[in-house]
């Protein structure tokens, strides 16, 4: 792409594209705040991966559905694909944690290549059958292949070797959250770069009107094969440090419900935001560990209720509500 | 003298006339207001219910707690549609899911709260107990009554949309909502009386269905895949399409799990991925 001139850097696309990536005082702040729980809460520090897990997991939804408008109801498939081939590997000698996360990524983007030629082409109903389908498929598959993947028993003898050679995987969950945290802010990186890129600018024409976007030249077909091979891949190393942390893999990573359940936390935080997925996640996985300890029964029903009031109410989720509300503060005092 | 291999076909036929029964409302309703109702089947487990407290707790025959099942998923409906759902006819289909998947979760938890996670059997008046004998197959009489009532459904159905006034209202809100409204046709009232409809049918088809495959809490969204498979391969709105796409599940379900064990639920998802490819708006579907 050629720059069009910007006359002292105030306008023209370089310099729109430049002002977004710029970091905020609060998005530094945010960062800091993640290295928090090993000082405050270092209890807590096996909670905390799993929420840098789960906030990993929306990214890589949100990358799809925020800014491509791609509704997905099987995004666990590429979550489990990863959990699946780093415990697997693991169980056959190459227990290397970066190794692991190289694997997953590359076995659940190849998945992600080959059906998002499927994906491309379709939209609204048909595109959430054939994603719950997908799904369901690979679901099927993992517990029908037990010689593989122990079916519903979960693998047995995943056994990841220390980080680097050095950190190992304890109880305590220091490594587990440094290494959760550490892949999650890489992954974030690339992903803010990538959506302030003219290429995540053209996904978000698509998103807006899929129709109009070809008529100005943009190849959506391609768009969108490239940003849901990429959304794959970022949750195959998402199901990988799942595996990697806990050192174990359960049917669970490809169920339904996680699909259904990274849903609603990227709805929560906000979609098309980047943080909020972290922020869904931070809240769903914080107040999962308070209710079901009261409750678990009860669980998907305050589950359930949220996603009601979140519609009705907070149409664009918890960041959207909090951008709305300091606009309107805003307005009001200038 | 017919081989065995009928007897799955029957077998698979009745399994086919529950999930026709369970899911014509969704392809109604969809059809006509473009409305992704993921909480169909939690209107299915709440007529189950209702039958099973009927006829266990209050020990009515079976038959006459049928009625009951369908006018208490209406009128369940009802309410929900002019509370929630009458909002979001106009919104992106993903907030359609969301607010629909969130009922559904709710029910789920409310049914195992009020009913606790067992598995609830129901008593079925004696003459649906047994086999009849037919051309040396043994055919069950509780599935034959299935397969009867699915058709005459069927029938009725398409009898009240093809040839009274209210089903020619409702196909042309189908065609073009904004036309129809546009001649003075009351939309609204008519996607009303619908959607309860379907709903009722749902609650029916959940009451039959716990002497089938049985009703626990987890039914809301165990079925809502299979009903979503019969909706999107048979094609929106369609009646003939919902059968026959019943039927076709029903059987190939049942051929899998007597013939081919091994495969599991892979070959229905695989099917119907397929077919949605080649035909994304289902096999009988207009659009």
């Amino acid at each position: 792409m050629t720059a069009p001139l910007s006359p002292a850097g105030l306008y023209g696309p370089q310099a729109y594209l430049q002002a977004q990536t710029k970091w905020h005082p609060l998005e530094i702040a945010f960062w800091l705040a993640t290295l928090l729980p090993f000082f405050l809460f270092p209890t807590y520090l096996s909670l905390a991966s799993q929420i840098a897990i789960t906030a990993l997991f929306a990214l890589s939804l949100d990358l799809i559905l925020g800014y491509a408008g791609i509704v997905s109801l099987g995004h666990a498939a590429f979550f489990g694909l990863g959990a699946y081939t780093a415990g697997i590997i693991s169980v056959h000698g190459w227990g290397d944690p970066l190794l692991g996360l190289v694997a997953a990524g590359l076995v659940a983007g190849s998945l992600g290549y080959a059906t998002s030629f499927i994906i491309a082409h379709f939209r609204h109903l048909a595109l959430l059958m054939i994603t719950m389908g997908l799904g369901l498929l690979l679901h099927e598959v993992a517990n029908k292949a037990s010689w593989l993947t122990g079916g519903s028993d979960g693998l047995q003898g995943v056994n990841i070797t220390p980080l680097l050679g050095y950190f190992r995987f304890d109880l305590y969950g220091y490594t587990g959250y440094a290494y959760s945290l550490a892949v999650l802010f890489f992954a974030f990186l690339f992903a803010r770069r990538l959506v302030h890129s003219p290429f995540g600018l053209s996904l978000r024409g698509i998103r807006e009107n899929p129709l109009r976007m070809p008529a100005i030249g943009a190849a959506n077909a391609a768009h969108i094969r490239k940003i849901y091979t990429i959304s794959a891949i970022i949750a195959g190393i998402a199901g990988a440090v799942l595996t990697q942390t806990t050192s174990t893999v359960a049917l669970g990573v490809l169920d339904f419900q996680r699909s259904a359940d990274i849903l609603v936390i990227l709805i929560l935080g906000g979609t098309g935001r980047l943080y909020g997925g972290l922020v869904g996640a931070f809240i769903f996985m914080v107040a999962r560990d308070q209710f079901s300890g009261i409750n678990p029964q009860l669980w998907y029903f305050w589950i359930g209720l949220l996603l009601v009031a979140v519609v009705m109410l907070l149409p664009n989720g918890v960041l959207g509500g909090l951008a709305k509300l300091t606009a309107s503060f805003r307005g009001r005092t200038s | 003298m017919l081989p065995p291999v009928f007897g799955v076909l029957f077998d698979g036929l009745a399994y086919g006339m529950l999930l026709f029964l369970l899911s014509v409302g969704l392809s109604v309703t969809l059809g006509m207001m473009n409305f992704v109702n993921l909480a169909h089947c939690a209107f299915a487990m709440l007529g189950g219910y209702v039958t099973a407290t009927l006829v266990n707790a209050m020990g009515w025959p079976f038959l006459l707690t049928l009625p009951a099942a369908f006018l208490a998923a209406a009128a369940a409906a009802v309410i929900l549609e002019r509370t929630l759902y009458r909002r979001l006819y106009k919104a992106a289909e993903l907030d359609q899911v969301l607010l629909t998947i969130g009922i559904a979760f709710m029910s789920v938890a409310t049914a195992a709260y009020v009913f606790g996670t067992l598995q609830q059997p129901i008593q079925t008046p004696s003459f649906l107990r047994g086999s009849i004998s037919f051309l040396g197959l043994h055919l069950g009489a509780y599935r034959l009554f299935l397969v009867l009532t699915g058709f005459l459904i069927a029938a009725l159905l398409i009898v009240a949309l093809e040839y009274t006034r209210f089903g020619a209202r409702v196909r042309a809100a189908v065609d073009n909502q904004r036309m129809a409204a546009g001649l003075g046709i009351n939309v609204e009232a008519a996607f009303a009386i619908t959607f309860a409809l379907g709903c009722g049918l749902a609650g029916l088809g959940g009451a039959l269905a716990i002497e089938i495959v049985g009703l626990d809490h987890t039914f809301a969204l165990a079925y809502l895949v299979y009903v979503l498979i019969v909706v999107s391969v048979g094609g929106l709105g369609s009646i003939g399409g919902s059968l026959a796409a019943a039927a076709l599940l029903g059987v190939s379900d049942m051929f899998g799990k007597y013939y081919f064990p091994e495969l599991g639920a892979f070959l229905i998802y695989l099917v119907m991925i397929a077919i949605l490819i080649w035909r994304p708006a289902g096999l009988f579907g207009r659009r």
